[in-house]
């Protein structure tokens, strides 16, 4: 019975007893993975800080001087990488392993330059019978590369690529550290030569260039060549901002000018004047001369004057909404021919307005003479709608009409779409 | 003709050697005690004064109420830069649309990046959303460096305060102890201002709100705020009328009741959004400046926190 009895207690107790033992375990086993998510946790939290430095650092390591004191807890995600040894292998001696892919290329291209791509499609329907351009053109795509070279410098490469070859569009270095707050470029760029010829046709108003711009400075190519431009910001009463340019170049540009002789160089000399009028408007005026020899041979040059005038509103707490550029630019041009000399003269004048974020409605006027025939003069004007989906792409529409010298009138409705991959590049001012 | 050539060339040159001591002469009074201080913006202008003292001239581009993405690179700015001696950016991408343009035409090597008179004042903040995976447009204008509004968070404004200390005492070692000493008695004021913003902020926190653009992350972290969604339906993507209605649905599914909006912002679709959801719209601020008694980075939490509060409060 005493046995009986001992027994019954522990059938009744044995549930509890091992109840209870099986809670502790649960409770140990519930610790353990608790434990193992936290050291999991901490490892995943130092690998995604590793990865997002190695991330950081492509952009920020080149930009960014280290603090040489101390300085306060950082982010985590700015420290730098853990380093791997390398293990040495002597010369002719296969280390018996491949080559390491993956890491050591990611922290090679945090050298690497700002990569950008930026496709030009224009499509144009009407009729020019002087000017005719194709129905549908992939018209042009620009790639970018642009870096900080060393402590002293920049470099910027523009390649063009067309359906007819490719071109260095521009491609200089900057030497950005100079005594004296001058700003040194060499190599091959655009001329400081007025405001349209400086920009290159993605941050262009329109489809296309004015008429002045096509028949008296070289139309899309432009003044563009290799040289050497010093600028610097000179002396002018408060609040108004006086700059020089001076630069000379081989002397070989589109059809305006043209280098027979090593001599033969060409000049290019800007003035530049701007001015807040309020903290929502600016002007800005400028003054340019270019010369240089012709197509004709040495014994002839090419004279170029011109003056430019922009008048820019952006209301400042609804800068994405609503601007206003207004524009001209007025050029005289001084060509030598064999019997006479041409005096043409030729300019555009033109007004963008912002309707909304991501609507512009434009309109231009043109008028020009032609370099070496200044008695015929073609005029034209257009209207242009311009729509933004984002900051990365545009499609444009733009009538265009257009009377010609010799009698010829052309209509035509140009479209345009253009994008841009890559590094986010500086908006166009 | 080509000896009138010759000639023309010997003249610019002898015109431009001429010109030389002219153009390397300077043309600005160089401070002579004070050390310039150029920032991108408001934000790190309020606190380099607050550390920098009657020992700097501090002057920022951007305004407090303009879009620190869309300021445009007028060459007016070119006139400060050329005589700063230290420039102070947000980095992280914020200004890339405008700001390397200027750096470069400034001619003044001293705030070059990379020079000593560059900082980039992200490297003392903890930044948030910083992209780990693939990084595409398809995003939106995403920063693939990490959230650059990374001062709304009072513990970042005394790093980044900090690290301007020091770099203040690098570039004037004899006022070293100026510096240090401006820098604690901010921490001092900033602490006792942080328990009271905390203190305000402590009984909505967790709360639900929509923001228009992801302006918001650090200051939703420090007063745990629930940002459930946005206006834009990617960064810098405007409003569509789909993503506004999927939004609409999500705030009556969340019972959202505050929509907070930039003060660059246009407020028609936020409105029109709240008047759907019952939710109210708040014009918050994101940098100082945005309005004008809003003079520094104290008063900058104070309006805002003084406004969410009270638009919580009325939600309650």
């Amino acid at each position: 019975m005493r046995h009986l009895l001992v027994f019954a207690c522990l059938v009744f107790l044995a549930p509890g007893f091992l109840g209870a033992q099986a809670k502790d375990d649960v409770q140990e086993r519930l610790k353990a993975d608790e434990d193992r998510i936290k050291a999991l946790e901490s490892e995943i939290k130092e690998l995604k800080a590793s990865l997002a430095a190695v991330t950081r650092s492509t952009a920020t390591a080149a930009v960014q001087q280290p603090v040489e004191v101390q300085t306060p807890p950082t982010n985590p995600a700015q420290q730098a990488p853990p380093t791997v040894a390398a293990t040495p292998t002597l010369p002719g001696e296969s280390s018996g392993q491949l080559p390491v892919y993956g890491g050591a290329s990611a922290a090679a291209k945090v050298l690497n330059p700002d990569i950008s791509v930026i496709g030009d499609f224009l499509g144009s329907i009407g009729r020019n019978p002087m000017n005719p351009a194709p129905t549908l053109e992939m018209h042009e795509s620009e790639v970018g590369f642009q870096a900080i070279v060393d402590p002293y410098a920049r470099a910027d490469f523009f390649l063009s690529f067309g359906e007819e070859g490719v071109n260095l569009e521009e491609g200089y270095l900057t030497f950005t550290s100079l005594p004296g707050g001058l700003v040194v470029k060499v190599g091959k760029m655009r001329a400081a030569f007025g405001k349209v010829n400086t920009l290159h046709n993605h941050v262009l108003p329109w489809t296309d260039r004015p008429q002045v711009t096509e028949n008296l400075v070289g139309g899309e190519d432009g003044i563009d060549d290799a040289g050497l431009s010093v600028t610097r910001i000179l002396p002018a009463p408060k609040d108004i901002l006086l700059e020089g340019t001076a630069q000379v170049f081989r002397g070989d540009s589109s059809d305006v000018f043209k280098s027979s002789r090593n001599r033969d160089v060409s000049w290019v000399g800007h003035l530049h004047g701007y001015r807040d009028l309020t903290e929502s408007t600016n002007i800005d005026l400028g003054f340019s001369y270019a010369r240089g020899h012709n197509d004709l041979g040495s014994g002839f040059k090419t004279q170029l004057y011109g003056m430019d005038g922009t008048v820019r509103w952006k209301p400042l707490r609804r800068a994405i909404y609503h601007s206003f550029v207004g524009r001209t630019e007025l050029i005289w041009s001084q060509r030598e021919q064999v019997n006479n000399v041409q005096h043409a003269f030729g300019f555009y004048t033109s007004g963008d307005y912002q309707l909304a974020r991501r609507w512009f409605v434009g309109g231009r006027y043109d008028r020009s003479g032609r370099a070496s025939n200044a008695s015929l003069i073609d005029s034209g004007f257009s209207t242009i709608l311009t729509y933004w989906p984002s900051e990365f792409s545009q499609i444009r529409g733009q009538y265009r009409f257009a009377h010609y010298a010799e009698g010829h009138d052309g209509n035509e409705l140009r479209f345009q779409f253009q994008f841009s991959l890559g590094a986010h590049g500086a908006h166009p001012f | 003709m080509t000896h009138r050539t010759h000639s023309f060339h010997f003249v610019f040159l002898m015109s431009i050697v001429a010109l030389l001591p002219l153009l390397l002469f300077p043309t600005g009074t160089q401070a002579a005690s004070k050390l310039k201080v150029v920032t991108a913006t408001t934000d790190m202008a309020a606190l380099a004064e607050e550390v920098g003292g009657d020992r700097i001239d501090i002057e920022s581009i951007a305004r407090g109420y303009q879009d620190p993405h869309f300021v445009e690179a007028k060459p007016s700015f070119l006139l400060k830069l050329r005589k700063a001696d230290l420039l102070i950016v947000v980095g992280l991408q914020l200004e890339i649309g405008w700001l390397p343009p200027l750096i470069t035409q400034s001619g003044n090597p001293r705030i070059q990046v990379g020079a000593q008179g560059y900082l980039d004042a992200s490297q003392f903040a903890e930044i948030l959303e910083i992209p780990t995976g693939v990084v595409t447009r398809a995003m939106g204008d995403v920063h693939p460096l990490g959230n650059p509004h990374y001062w709304l968070d009072p513990e970042n404004g005394r790093r980044i305060a900090r690290g301007i200390q020091q770099k203040l005492a690098e570039m004037r070692p004899e006022d070293t102890a100026y510096f240090e000493q401006r820098f604690q008695s901010f921490n001092q004021r900033l602490s006792t201002a942080e328990k009271t913003w905390e203190g305000e902020m402590k009984p909505f926190r967790g709360r639900k709100v929509v923001t228009y653009h992801r302006s918001w992350p650090n200051f939703a972290k420090r007063y745990d705020l629930d940002v459930v969604g946005y206006i834009e339906p990617r960064p810098g993507i405007p409003p569509s009328p789909s993503h506004t209605l999927e939004l609409i649905e999500l705030m009556r599914r969340e019972h959202v009741k505050v929509i907070m909006v930039e003060p660059y912002f246009d407020l028609k679709t936020p409105n029109s959004i709240g008047s759907q959801t019952g939710a109210q719209v708040v014009v918050m601020l994101p940098s100082v400046g945005g309005e004008k008694e809003v003079t520094d980075y104290f008063k900058l939490f104070d309006y805002d926190v003084a406004l969410l509060t009270k638009a919580f409060a009325a939600a309650q």
